[in-house]
């Protein structure tokens, strides 16, 4: 199937549009809110969230004994709630560290999901396929109700972002300068981190378990590359997480035999590595370059002001020296000679060099300047 | 209750974890001053200050902000936190955490428009930082991080300033610019206090001086109050500065 | 029992005992989310060992896997240093991107490879025993046995040799450091062994048990004990505990291992985290309670040394001035008067000489931190407690 094929059948073909519908919005609005999840150093909340929801699912499935999609959601809400809240009871009443309570509520909750499932595997009208897709996600079972809830999740996200748009930012930046605003920081709290369970949980079926925290943080660690501001933050995070979602079921979706979850991770993880290597300002490989050009640029003035305690021997500046007294100096090369000229640093004629007043001005100012620029 | 007062602390005291970190605090800020609050590290200096802000809840007493309770009265009142308690590589610019300052007056889903962002821009001159307005905070030194914090309290325009500590890790040139701008601010009537580490700078800057060691050694004028003896009694040992007034 | 029985809950012990032991060093040194992250990410390993010795149990599948954990590790902390991201954002970049990888790569190669990625997060212990180590015609037990076995004594090995390097490098980097013990060396030491019991213990009890196996004993040793042998010990103990409950409960409701053995810990974990004497929740909370209204008392008596005033020591001033609901008022009160540090007249309070020694004393602990000499003073004064 080519692009041009596969893009004329997501108009086409009601189910594919469905799904591509689906894992856009999801990867939208996991992208937006993993942002603050990855901002309040949460990042690691969203992978035992989706564990916990795991027994909360199969109580669900277990009392109502059908696989309606709305009343699993519900028991994997409250579960995973109930892990977040446990998390955060264990760190506040005991001397476990944070990452051994969300190690331990991950494992324990999921393994007790375990137990569950293969109570539910035994039952007749179990349907193994309804289950199984919440361990690594089947973009492929989403139907219009689904798309329906995500679009509401959605909408419901950005109307809470905007509402409290300046109280989270302060929330996420100065949280006691928040207080000392007289905003509700309580309140805040358990505002985004009950929504961050939401997006969770809402993913669980098209990601599944395994992953779902990658389809929070991924996106989002990719957008901060990109921005110093948190709105275009948390909307480039939203692009991101959408595109992955989108890609990931194209792939998923062209091939046999591929869970969406892996491949939409998978996409989403090749966002943050090319963030992480080509940003300009934040990117390795501008560091990189910067810090050679730092180091060609210290050569370079080392040379010059080599030049210049030359050029001092004589009354006249611009008197012209012989490059072969420069070859006992260790810094110099014929590039550089030549870059030197280029900057008019120096003039270059024959065999000799001599030194510019700008060039002359340049070496004097050399130890100040490095100065300034450490402040 | 002493109305008149800036701020009036009664009986205030404040536990973490069940030990007392301030204790039986009796303090009352008369309106104009530019106070130092001293004492060794642990002392609760910013403790003081959080509770004052209502931040830390205390055990027993009250606080009062001109006769009224800290929630009513939080437009009154600009914080300048420590330096180090906020994430510097925030996705954030320099006149973006200044117009913070506004929100407060703000009240909720309202955005900062025009007139906050005017009134930005005027304090991040008024801290000689115009020209680093769209710079991320995480490029700026030290001494400009404190002094955009310096800022986003000016704009809250409030009658009381709390610092903690905004002379921690400065360069001597941002330190005489921050002080200039609290003698300031004294001028203009309003009251200033600011958690203070450097006991020999504090006859210079300040006018008012509380010393503070879990309980409330002394208060007052600097003139009467700031000698030898309150800083043997607040350090424990020995103390001599020389004082130079 | 049946011998199958009987080795069933051998291999699960010995899997416990050997979690335990680098689990107890993760718990401690606050990288318990790095077992997660190792558990995930040697899939990708494991698929492509298994392509090169398709054979589970092999050495070099087990080492490659291994590898691929200690290379997480590796990248996780390579991308912590370039601080473009807050710590625990990379732990949860880097482990799902390789377990994605593991993941198409049995999908992408299903038909050569019969590896099901359900049996590796969950593992097949039952089938463990069937598996058997053949030398020359002769049974040797299950290889999986064998296996975990060597994991087993290869990490008790290193243990016993580095244990002091490890104990001072856990809880003092650098003292360690300035002994001149390498703390990277040692951490990435602690590391490869995390990396081969995963991978040693995912084919018999499942990834995510093993993360179960090498977090929860350990925070349950660690709510017990501050003694690290001890706590090892515990760790250890709660393993087997855990592992043999586990496989009784799977017997009895014929149902999944890893699932009731990870259950059976966490019943174990909410006893111990509700119980434990000093560090369980009860524990905590009644202390909590008790030093509140201690904190209370001494605040109330400090109160009545700074005010000679009358009108300061009212019964009537607790409540309004200090701001106590009547209820603490009240037993602050009777909290004073039990223990002769008060007497009240005409509603009138005023400090006993015991209560001005005590107040005098506390002070005195405060304003020079010695919060543990507070609790010493407490029980030389005190008739009752809070």
């Amino acid at each position: 199937m080519t692009i041009r094929e596969y893009i004329e059948l997501v108009f086409s073909d009601y189910t594919l549009r469905t799904i591509t519908l689906g894992t856009a919005i999801l990867g939208a609005v996991c992208g937006m809110l993993g942002s603050f999840a990855v901002l309040r150093k949460q990042s690691l909340l969203g992978d035992a969230i989706s564990h916990a929801a795991l027994p909360g699912i199969a109580i669900a499935f277990l009392i109502t004994g059908a696989k309606n999609g709305n009343t699993l959601l519900i028991g994997a809400l409250i579960s995973g709630l109930v892990g977040t809240f446990w998390i955060r009871g264990i760190i506040k009443k005991t001397q476990l560290k944070s990452d051994t309570a969300l190690g331990l509520i991950l494992s324990l909750f999921f393994g007790f999901g375990m137990l569950l499932l293969t109570f539910i595997q035994k039952m007749p009208n179990a349907n193994q396929a309804g289950l199984d897709k919440y361990l690594f996600g089947q973009a492929a079972t989403l139907v219009e109700a689904d798309v329906w809830l995500m679009g509401i999740v959605m909408t419901i996200s950005v109307l809470v972002l905007f509402a409290f748009w300046k109280e989270l930012k302060l929330l996420l930046f100065d949280v006691d300068y928040a207080k000392s605003l007289g905003i509700n920081t309580i309140f805040l709290d358990i505002l985004i981190t009950s929504f961050i369970v939401l997006a969770i949980v809402i993913g669980l079926q098209t990601v599944g378990v395994v992953l779902m925290s990658a389809m929070l943080l991924a996106p989002a660690a990719a957008a901060r590359q990109w921005t110093n501001s948190l709105g275009i933050m948390v909307l480039l995070a939203a692009i991101f997480g959408a595109f992955s979602g989108v890609l990931g079921t194209a792939v998923s979706a062209s091939s046999n035999n591929l869970s969406t979850g892996p491949v939409i991770v998978l996409i989403a993880a090749i966002f943050v590595v090319f963030s992480f290597i080509f940003s300009p300002g934040r990117g390795l490989l501008f560091k990189e370059i910067r810090y050679w050009k730092n180091r060609n640029d210290l050569q370079l003035f080392k040379t010059l002001a080599f030049m210049q305690n030359i050029a001092k021997t004589h009354e006249d500046i611009s008197h012209p020296h012989a490059i072969k007294i420069l070859n006992n100096f260790q810094g110099y090369t014929k590039r550089s000679l030549k870059k030197l000229e280029s900057r008019e640093y120096i003039t270059v004629a024959g065999g000799m060099w001599a030194m510019t007043q700008k060039g002359f001005d340049k070496a004097t100012n050399l130890y100040n300047q490095q100065e300034n620029t450490y402040d | 209750m002493r109305e008149d007062c800036a701020i009036a602390v009664d009986d205030l005291t404040v536990a973490y974890n069940y030990k007392p970190v301030l204790w039986d605090i009796d303090l009352a800020i008369p309106e104009g001053v530019l106070m130092a609050i001293v004492g060794p590290n642990g002392a609760g200096k910013s403790t003081l200050i959080k509770s004052i802000l209502d931040i830390i809840k205390p055990i027993a007493g009250s606080v009062r902000i001109f006769g009224k309770p800290y929630k009513q009265q939080h437009k009154e009142v600009a914080y300048v936190p420590q330096k180090g308690s906020v994430d510097w590589d925030f996705p954030t610019t320099a006149l973006d955490v200044v117009m913070m300052g506004t929100y407060g007056s703000l009240g909720w889903i309202k955005r900062p428009r025009q007139k906050q962002r005017k009134l930005a821009l005027e304090a991040l001159e008024k801290v000689g930082m115009l020209e680093f307005k769209s710079r991320q905070i995480s490029q700026l030194s030290g001494g400009q991080q404190q002094r955009i914090f310096l800022a986003r309290a000016l704009v809250q325009n409030a009658s009381i300033y709390l610092m903690d500590e905004p002379f921690q890790g400065v360069d001597a040139t941002t330190e005489k610019a921050i002080i200039n701008i609290l003698k300031e601010l004294r001028k203009a009537g309003k009251t200033v206090i600011v958690v203070h580490h450097d006991l020999q700078t504090v006859p210079e800057y300040f006018d008012w001086v509380t010393f503070l060691n879990v309980k409330k050694i002394a208060t007052g004028p600097v003139k009467d109050i700031f000698n030898d003896d309150n800083l043997t009694k607040t350090y424990g040992i020995n103390y001599k500065v020389s004082v130079q007034q | 029992m049946t011998s199958a029985q009987v080795e069933i809950q051998l291999i699960a012990s010995i899997v416990a005992i050997a979690c335990a032991i680098p689990g107890t060093f993760l718990v401690l040194r606050k990288m318990a989310m790095i077992s997660d992250a190792i558990s995930h990410s040697i899939l990708p390993g494991i698929v492509v060992g298994f392509f090169l010795t398709e054979d589970l149990n092999s050495p070099w599948l087990i080492l490659l896997a291994a590898l691929t954990g200690v290379i997480t590790v590796f990248l996780v902390e390579y991308i912590q240093k370039t601080g473009l991201v807050k710590e625990d954002t990379a732990i949860g970049l880097v482990f799902p991107a390789l377990f994605s990888i593991g993941v198409i790569l049995i999908a992408k190669n299903a038909n050569d490879i019969h590896l099901d990625i359900d049996a590796v997060l969950l593992g097949e212990l039952a089938f463990a025993p069937f598996d058997r180590l053949v030398v020359n015609g002769i049974d040797l037990g299950p290889k999986s046995l064998w296996v975990i076995g060597t994991i087993l004594v290869l990490t008790l090995g290193l243990l016993f040799i580095f244990f002091k390097e490890l104990k001072l490098s856990t809880f003092d980097k650098g003292l360690a450091t300035s002994l001149g013990f390498s703390p990277v060396l040692l951490h990435y030491g602690l590391m490869s062994v995390a990396s081969v019991t995963t991978v040693g213990a995912f084919d018999a009890v499942g990834a995510v048990l093993v993360v179960a196996l090498m977090i929860a004993p350990p925070a349950m040793a660690y709510l017990l004990t501050n003694d690290l042998k001890k706590m090892l010990a515990l760790a250890a103990f709660f393993g087997v505990l855990g592992a043999l409950g586990g496989y009784w409960l799977a017997h009895g409701l014929d149902a999944s291992i890893a699932g009731s053995m990870t259950s059976v810990l966490g019943v174990l974990f909410l006893i111990v985290y509700l119980f434990a004497p000093d560090k369980g929740l009860l524990s905590v909370m009644y202390r909590q309670r008790r030093q509140k209204i201690e904190v209370h008392l001494l605040t109330f008596l400090l109160h009545l040394q700074n005010h000679e005033e009358a009108s300061e020591r009212h019964v009537k001033h607790l409540n309004e001035h200090i701001n106590w609901q009547t209820v603490r008022s009240k037993s602050v009160l009777e909290l004073a008067l039990k223990n002769n540090m008060i007497t009240i007249s005409d509603d009138i309070i005023s400090l006993t000489a015991k209560g001005k020694e005590f107040t005098k004393e506390a002070i005195n602990y405060i304003m020079t931190n010695k919060s543990a000499a507070i609790e010493e003073m407490k029980d030389r004064f005190f008739l009752f407690r809070g």
